[in-house]
């Protein structure tokens, strides 16, 4: 009498569609990350309920870190012309006496965070010492030098005739006295609509946004 | 002598001695490559901004030349929110009392039920006879959302946020007004009395 044999099955998986799979979602991944460039100072902005996405031209950020520091951040999408023209104003109203090459230099890493009276020393420096450099900030809280207010202006000049949006990006450590500081420098420049950059987050449940939201109204 | 093996074996004889050309399996070993696959999705999730930063608009209104020329809002709808050290809020409504009876504290939890209940007062307060408002309505039409903030156009909050308070708060009583949907607001330089008032009340509570 034959025995009844049991199948010899062989413990190999075919592992295609796993690699079809994995493949899948990376190639997602590599489509959805944007490559962000490393940001100068770091900062945690505050949530708020929020949706407007932030525009990349014409845009100029100010920087509060948790120290209450505040730097100019002016993007390089603005184009190389728009930042060395900023630096001309800034020179020729504060009589700063920069030369050519100090010039070139701030347009290669247009971010600055010292008094005007220590920027001279500061873009003599190669981009690498100056990225090593510990910046004391634009000072701001002081009401009658607010050097920010003469920035500002410079940036104003340069982009006559534009639309140029001032981004406030602030870290939510910071105190109130610095954010006010610089609200009054764009204030004198009257400059009277920014954008705070900040983390989104919902609308919590059961207030008037979110019932308007659920009705579908539409937000402005 | 070498030949092509052709498979018939008709003049071959099978058996010891004569050599079998190994079949070899056109199976790859997949491990590898999945291993690497699965490396690249854990580098590239780690490194993927999961929220991109938002703007919120602030206007800020320009300074009035003249002294007349200031906003005068009713005493009914105002609420004046002031925000101190440690995420403490203080508020009053209308105009703050000689004796201050109604200066009172609260936490950010708490400030939205205050907003929430003002809003319902100022809605339940509302006289659509009033010269004020029928304008509105007329301006409003029949627009649904508009009325509505016809209803509540009395209302007024003044922000006044002390030097010690965060930047977080002041964004985050922003977006307080946005979640309330409160139409008009103010930032607003904070008084001495509400300071000296704000640091009374810090010691009292023992802070």
């Amino acid at each position: 009498m034959p025995s009844v044999k049991i199948a010899k099955k062989s413990t190999d998986t075919d592992m295609t569609p796993f690699v079809d799979i994995a493949f899948l979602i990376l190639s997602f991944f590599i489509m959805a990350t944007k490559i962000k460039a490393p940001e100068p100072i770091r900062t945690t902005p505050p949530h708020s309920v929020s949706s407007k996405d932030l525009p990349v031209k014409e845009a100029i950020y100010i920087v509060i870190d948790d120290q209450n520091r505040v730097f100019l951040n002016i993007p390089v999408e603005n184009g190389t012309d728009k930042i060395k023209s900023i630096i001309s104003n800034i020179n020729t109203a504060r009589g700063l006496n920069l030369t050519a090459a100090q010039m070139d230099n701030f347009a290669k890493v247009p971010m600055v965070g010292a008094p005007l009276s220590q920027l001279g020393t500061l873009l003599s420096l190669s981009d690498a010492q100056r990225a090593k450099v510990i910046q004391p900030g634009i000072p701001v809280t002081d009401t009658l030098n607010n050097e920010l207010e003469w920035w500002v202006g410079a940036a104003r000049t340069a982009f006559a005739g534009g639309k140029l949006k001032f981004m406030i990006k602030g870290d939510e450590k910071s105190k109130f006295p610095t954010f006010e500081g610089v609200v009054n420098a764009l204030r004198k420049n009257e400059e009277y609509k920014y954008f705070l950059v900040t983390s989104q987050e919902q609308a919590p449940a059961g207030t008037e946004m979110y019932n308007s939201q659920q009705r579908g109204d539409k937000v402005q | 002598m070498a030949s092509l093996d052709t498979g018939d074996g008709g003049g071959h004889k099978k058996g010891p001695g004569v050599k079998k050309a190994k079949k070899l399996s056109t199976r790859v070993d997949m491990t590898p490559m999945v291993d690497l696959g699965f490396l690249l999705i854990t580098f590239f999730i780690f490194t993927a901004t999961v929220t991109t930063p938002k703007a919120m608009d602030l206007n800020m209104p320009k300074d009035p030349e003249k002294k007349d020329e200031e906003m005068l809002t009713k005493q009914s709808g105002a609420l004046t929110v002031m925000l101190g050290k440690n995420d403490k809020v203080y508020y009053y409504e209308g105009q703050l009392k000689e004796d201050a009876s109604n200066f009172q504290t609260t936490t950010f939890k708490g400030i939205r039920d205050v907003i929430i209940k003002k809003k319902k007062d100022v809605v339940a307060a509302y006289n659509p006879s009033a010269p004020a408002s029928a304008k509105c309505e007329s301006e409003a039409g029949k627009d649904e959302k508009k009325l509505r903030d016809c209803k509540s156009q009395d209302m007024f909050v003044v922000i006044k946020p002390d030097p010690e308070c965060t930047y977080k708060n002041a964004v985050d009583i922003l977006d307080e007004m946005t979640i309330n949907q409160v139409n008009r607001y103010a930032l607003v330089k904070i008084s001495d009395v509400e300071t000296q008032l704000i640091k009374a009340t810090e010691k009292a509570g023992g802070q």
